[in-house]
C-alpha cells in the first residue's frame, strides 16, 4: 500500500504530473476516436454509394 | 511543365524574400525580444530608479538572507557584476543558491532591485541524485554539470 | 511524383503502414510509461516532476514536425497541385494543433512548480503559442471558402508563411536569453540527460510518431471517402 501512496503522490508533485498525463491522454485520446470514427462511417458511406467507380477502393484495383 | 516551373521559382523566391525580411526584423527587434538582462548589461544600462525591469543569473552562494516579514535578500551574479535583490513572498521550489534566476522588479534609490516576481530557470541538464552526487564527488561536476548561466547581448 | 497521386495506390500503402503504426505506438507507449513513470528516477534538482517531461517533450517535437510536414505537403499542393498532398495537409493540421496544445498545457504544469510560473512571454513560449494560432488559422482558412480549392490555396500561402515561425522556436532559446532553457537532447557533444531518462523520452518520441502516423492515415482515408461521396452526390444530382 505504501509503495502505491509513494508513487502516487510524486514526490508532493502529484497536483503537476497527473493533470499533465491525464490532460495528454484526453487530448489526443479524443482526437484519435474523433478520427476513427470520422474515418469508419465515412468509408461505410462511400462503399455504400451504387456507384460503379473502382479508382479509389484498394480491393477493386487490378 | 513550365508552369509548374514557374510555380516552383515563385515559391521559392517568395519563402526567400520572406525568411531575409524576417530576419530583418528579428535583428531589429533583438533588444526587446531578450526576456532578462544580466548584472553587467543592467550596470552598463544604469537604469532610472524605478523603471521596470528583468533580472536574470544566478543566485549568488551564501548571499541568501532571510529578513522580516517574508522578505529575502540575495545577490544576483553573472560572475562578472552582482545586484543586491529584495523578495517578498514564496520563492519557487527551484530557487537556491547557485542556481538561475529571473526576477522582475524595479531599482530602488539605493540600488537596490526590489523584486516583485522571482522565477527560477534551470539548464538543460538531467540526471538522477546518485549520479549528480557521484559527479561531484569525482570532481568532473564542472564539465559535465551545470553550465553557468549565460547572459546573451 | 505523380505516384501517389492515385488514391488507390495511397490506400493500399495505408492497409499496410497503419496497423504497423498502431502495433509500435501500442508497444512504446506501453514501454515508455512504465519506464517513464515507475523506472525512471527523480531528477537530482526537479524531482518527480521531470516526468512531466515525457509528455511535453514529445508533444513539442511533434508540433514542430507536424508543421513541417504541412508545410513540404503545401509547397506540393501550390507547385504540383498533387490533390493528396493537399490531403495530406489538411488532414495534419487538427494533430499538430493538438500536439501543440499538449504541450503547451503540460509545459505550464511543468513550469508552476518548477520555474513558479504558469506562464511567460519569453521567446520560446510566445513563439509556440504563435504556432498554436497558425494551426487554427490554418484550419479555419481551410474551410472557410465553399470553393475548396480556393480555401486550399489560401490555407496552404498561409502554412508556407507561418513556416519561417519553426527555425524561430527551434533556435529561440539560444538566439535570445529565455527563462525556457536550451535543447538538452539535440545539442552539440550529445544528450545532457541521463540514459535513465533519455530512454522513456526516446520512447515516448516514438510513440507519438507513431500515433501521429496512425490517426494521419485515418483521416486521410476519411477525407478521401467525403470526396468519393461529394463527387457521387455531385454526379447523382447531375444525372
Amino acid at each position: 500500500m505504501d509503495a502505491i501512496a509513494t508513487f502516487l503522490s510524486m514526490g508532493g508533485y502529484w497536483p503537476y504530473v497527473w493533470p499533465a498525463f491525464a490532460l495528454t491522454a484526453a487530448v489526443l485520446g479524443g482526437l484519435w476516436l474523433v478520427s476513427w470514427r470520422a474515418m469508419k462511417t465515412r468509408e461505410a458511406e462511400a462503399d455504400a454509394l451504387p456507384s460503379r467507380r473502382r479508382d479509389a477502393r484498394p480491393e477493386t484495383s487490378p | 511543365m513550365t508552369r509548374k516551373r514557374r510555380r516552383l521559382y515563385v515559391v521559392a523566391a517568395s519563402m526567400l524574400c520572406l525568411g531575409v525580411a524576417t530576419a530583418l526584423v528579428l535583428l531589429a527587434f533583438q533588444d526587446s525580444i531578450v526576456f532578462f538582462r544580466s548584472p553587467s548589461e543592467i550596470a552598463d544600462m544604469k537604469p532610472a530608479s524605478g523603471q521596470r525591469l528583468r533580472l536574470g543569473g544566478l543566485v549568488e552562494e551564501k548571499s541568501v538572507r532571510k529578513l522580516a516579514d517574508s522578505v529575502t535578500a540575495f545577490r544576483v551574479t553573472d560572475l562578472n557584476k552582482t545586484v543586491e535583490v529584495t523578495y517578498r513572498g514564496i520563492l519557487p521550489d527551484l530557487f537556491r543558491e547557485g542556481q538561475g534566476v529571473v526576477a522582475d522588479g524595479r531599482m530602488n534609490a539605493d540600488g537596490v532591485f526590489v523584486a516583485s516576481q522571482v522565477l527560477a530557470k534551470h539548464d538543460e541538464t538531467y540526471m538522477p541524485k546518485e549520479v549528480a552526487e557521484a559527479l561531484k564527488k569525482s570532481g568532473r561536476w564542472q564539465e559535465t554539470g551545470p553550465q553557468k548561466m549565460k547572459a546573451k547581448p | 511524383m505523380q505516384r501517389f497521386a492515385n488514391p488507390g495506390k495511397f490506400l493500399r500503402l495505408a492497409a499496410v503502414v497503419q496497423p504497423v503504426a498502431i502495433t509500435v505506438l501500442a508497444m512504446s507507449l506501453v514501454l515508455g510509461l512504465i519506464l517513464g513513470l515507475v523506472v525512471a528516477p527523480p531528477d537530482y534538482q526537479q524531482g518527480d516532476t521531470v516526468r512531466i517531461m515525457y509528455v511535453h517533450v514529445p508533444a513539442a517535437w511533434m508540433a514542430l514536425f507536424v508543421y513541417t510536414v504541412m508545410a513540404v505537403a503545401s509547397a506540393v499542393t501550390l507547385i504540383w497541385r498533387h490533390p493528396l498532398a493537399e490531403i495530406a495537409a489538411r488532414a495534419s493540421a487538427p494533430i499538430g494543433a493538438c500536439f501543440t496544445f499538449v504541450a503547451l498545457a503540460t509545459g505550464s504544469l511543468w513550469g508552476k512548480p518548477m520555474w513558479g510560473t504558469w506562464w511567460v512571454w519569453d521567446a520560446r513560449l510566445t513563439s509556440v503559442l504563435v504556432l498554436f494560432f497558425l494551426y487554427v488559422g490554418y484550419i479555419a482558412l481551410a474551410n472557410a471558402f465553399d470553393d475548396e480549392e480556393r480555401g486550399g490555396r489560401a490555407a496552404s500561402i498561409l502554412a508556407l508563411v507561418g513556416f519561417v515561425n519553426v527555425p524561430i522556436i527551434k533556435f529561440s532559446v539560444d538566439w535570445w536569453n529565455t527563462l525556457h532553457q536550451p535543447a538538452s537532447v539535440l545539442k552539440i557533444g550529445g544528450p545532457a540527460i541521463d540514459a535513465s531518462m533519455l530512454w522513456p523520452l526516446l520512447l515516448m518520441a516514438v510513440a507519438f510518431k507513431a500515433f501521429y502516423v496512425a490517426v494521419l492515415i485515418m483521416r486521410m482515408r476519411a477525407e478521401l471517402a467525403e470526396r468519393r461521396l461529394r463527387v457521387a452526390t455531385l454526379a447523382g444530382a447531375q444525372g
